[in-house]
């Protein structure tokens, strides 16, 4: 589904990804993995179309994309979080959800001006779509609090919910982890998998938690200084020596 | 502690000295055709004085002043519950339509000059919300939002003189190239943020202003343009005498003396039926996916950008409607006015629109509707005070950001009910 060929960016004189090829298949969780500064959010940044890579092809279900702006390429159906999280802080929960269903909204002026059927059926479809997410993350009694007044974990959750609400083929996660407590990570663990399961969506994931890594992926890919350095199964990456001696330490 | 407090109430009070002595205790006269310095008066300068003692004790005893002031029962925050959201909501709608209807009746019973400062309350309202779009909602500083208000007005005292054509015809005449204009700017700027922006939207307003000024042969300069006709009553004037052809006047067609109240009152009612026009049609935007894109844009960009919105289109849109509005407002100034020139067009305009935004909240419809009322009338109120009514009017404001930073009335967030909850 996604297919990341030769991957290379450049700033200048710093060559932050060099060369990276990875691959997300149907209802497939992959991980990049890597020490800190390895270029994986790099990656990110050029697939969700942030940046526009130097080098290299990204096909996202047979089309290329590299190059394309973001908001295009967020609406062929992959979404991404970012690492801070980025929630429209004044608005309220329901409303950051709404936003995020724009395209499957009648956007059209004078049909929202005179409240046309269609304009309202779609209205009313987001808000139900809206309510949906917000008791698959545990948030509905939230629903009208500002989001910027949320607790952390539960912004996490909001910030997964807003993109599924887009329903997104693929979903990209950095770093969801972070900042979690460890029952919000079990958490957290359960639902990427729920959203693999019942939703048909396939997942790539930058995390630095092992356990959350080594638990729920597929496949993981390693980076390290902007280069791949390994990728297969959990376990082929757990026994790879250049992986434990770059990242996971010597023991 | 004390010495320090003593040290700034000090300061304080040579601050004062230093500022009111030169402007209250020296007084300049004309005597043909020179100027001479003299003092002011004993009772002047033992004001002044006064008047910095009185900095220094308040300065010296603030803290404490300050404690008692705010223990005041009146100025705690009421301890009420608050109510039902909905239940709110419906108070409020009706209260509204109270006032709007009162508004309607309101000029037959009061002064012509009255109604006149009425009629200009309801083009800054106009100004205000539509300015609200762009900075309250959209979050974009807009400083030069006077130029959309001058392409109204000018579009149809032009389009009057060389075409001859009616108010009403160039209304949505001067919207629409408003808007056109507010897109045109809005290309350019589509990077810029904040201060940058403001810088660039600064210019335009003065290039637009330059424009009329030195573009004599179309826009008459300087001199500006008169003879601009009054809006017409289903083809009737309200003057003593008919001037369009075909046209009826309507002191003669209801066969009622001619006053020249009528032409007044009937401005006065355009522009409340605009601003009402204009307040439901922003507040229907802001419930609409358009207006949630607003707002999401100027929370985060790139979280907005990451979800499927273009930052193009969105601020196009909200670029575009904010100065489709101050067309309307201008067209409604130059009917009201007969007579436009640059001058009327003028940076401060921009500001004080701004100013409108800013005091009464920014976002907020209420409280932009309540600023350009408190902003437009308390000048004239202050008139007793004759060259310091800048000086009070000031002074309020800044007591307004110091109180209520957040402005008169904040924008409230609508209350969504999900079905299904409890």
């Amino acid at each position: 589904m996604l297919e990341v060929k030769n991957l290379s960016m450049r700033f200048g004189g710093l060559l932050a990804v060099d060369q990276v090829t990875l691959d997300v298949k149907e209802r497939e969780i992959v991980s990049i993995i890597g020490p800190n500064g390895a270029g994986k959010t790099t990656v990110f940044n050029c697939i969700s179309g942030f940046y526009r890579p130097t080098g290299g092809k990204i096909l996202f279900r047979g089309q290329e994309i590299q190059g394309k702006p973001d908001y295009k390429i967020s609406r062929l159906g992959m979404v991404r979080t970012f690492q801070h999280v980025r929630l429209f802080n004044s608005m309220t929960v329901v409303e950051n959800l709404l936003v995020a269903q724009h395209r499957h909204l009648n956007t059209n002026l004078l049909a929202g001006l005179v409240r046309t059927p269609d304009y309202r059926a779609r209205e009313k479809k987001s808000l139900e779509r809206a309510r949906y997410w917000l008791e698959r993350v545990g948030l509905i009694d939230l629903a009208n609090r500002e989001a910027g007044n949320l607790a952390y974990g539960q912004q996490r959750r909001l910030e997964i919910a807003r993109c599924m609400v887009t329903e997104p083929t693929l979903l990209m996660l950095d770093e969801p982890a972070a900042g979690l407590n460890p029952a919000e990570t079990r958490d957290l663990d359960q639902l990427i998998v729920s959203l693999k399961e019942d939703y048909n969506v396939s997942v790539l994931l930058i995390e630095h938690d092992m356990s959350l890594v080594m638990g729920i992926s597929d496949r993981i890919n390693v980076i390290n200084q902007g280069r791949p350095l390994a990728s297969g199964t959990p376990e082929e990456i757990r026994q790879n020596d250049d992986v434990i001696k770059a990242y996971l330490g010597e023991a | 502690m004390a010495a320090h407090k003593i040290k700034h109430a000090l300061f304080c009070a040579l601050i004062t000295l230093i500022i009111s002595y030169p402007i209250l205790g020296l007084n300049l006269e004309a005597q043909g055709i020179n100027v001479t310095l003299s003092g002011a008066d004993a009772g002047t300068l033992m004001l002044v004085f006064l008047a910095a003692v009185l900095v220094f004790l308040f300065q010296l005893f603030r803290d404490h002043i300050m404690g008692k002031v705010r223990a005041l029962p009146f100025l705690q925050p009421s301890q009420r519950e608050a109510m039902a959201e909905n239940k709110r909501a419906r108070i409020e709608s009706w209260v509204i339509t109270g006032i709007v209807v009162l508004a309607l009746f309101w000029p037959f019973f009061v002064s012509r000059g009255a109604v006149d400062l009425a009629t200009l309350v309801l083009i800054y309202i106009m100004l205000g919300l539509g300015l609200n779009v762009v900075v309250g909602l959209a979050g974009l500083l807009d400083l030069g939002y006077v130029a959309f208000y001058a392409v109204g007005a000018y579009t149809f005292a032009l389009l009057s003189q060389y075409v001859g054509i009616s108010f009403w015809m160039s209304l949505p005449i001067g919207a629409c190239l408003a808007a056109l204009f507010g897109l045109v700017l809005g290309f350019p700027v589509l990077r810029l943020r904040g201060d940058y922006l403001a810088i660039v939207t600064l210019g335009f307003g003065e290039i637009i202003r330059i424009l009329l000024n030195n573009w004599t042969s179309l826009t008459g300069g300087p001199n500006g343009i008169g003879g601009i006709p009054e809006p017409t009553l289903f083809g009737m004037e309200f003057g003593r005498r008919v001037k369009g052809e075909g046209n009826t006047s309507f002191h003669e067609t209801f066969g009622i003396a001619y006053s020249s109240e009528h032409k007044v009152i009937f401005l006065y009612l355009i522009a409340l039926l605009l601003a009402v026009f204009t307040a439901l049609v922003i507040r229907r935007l802001m419930r609409m996916p358009v207006g949630r894109a607003w707002e999401a844009l100027r929370e985060d960009e790139i979280a907005a950008r990451s979800l499927g919105l273009s930052r193009t289109a969105v601020k196009l849109s909200a670029f575009t409607i904010g100065a489709f509005f101050a067309g309307f407002a201008g067209t409604v100034f130059a009917s009201k006015q007969g007579f436009i020139s640059p001058e009327s067009f003028v940076f401060l305009e921009s500001a004080i629109v701004l100013a409108i935004v800013v005091l009464g909240g920014m976002g907020s419809q209420i409280g932009v509707i309540l600023a350009a009322t408190a902003v437009t009338i308390l000048p004239e109120l202050a008139r007793e005070f004759s060259e310091y009514r800048m000086l009070v009017f000031g002074a309020a404001m800044v007591l307004m950001m110091i109180w209520r930073p957040q402005g008169l009335m904040p924008m409230r967030r609508m209350h969504i009910e999900l079905k299904g909850q409890e």
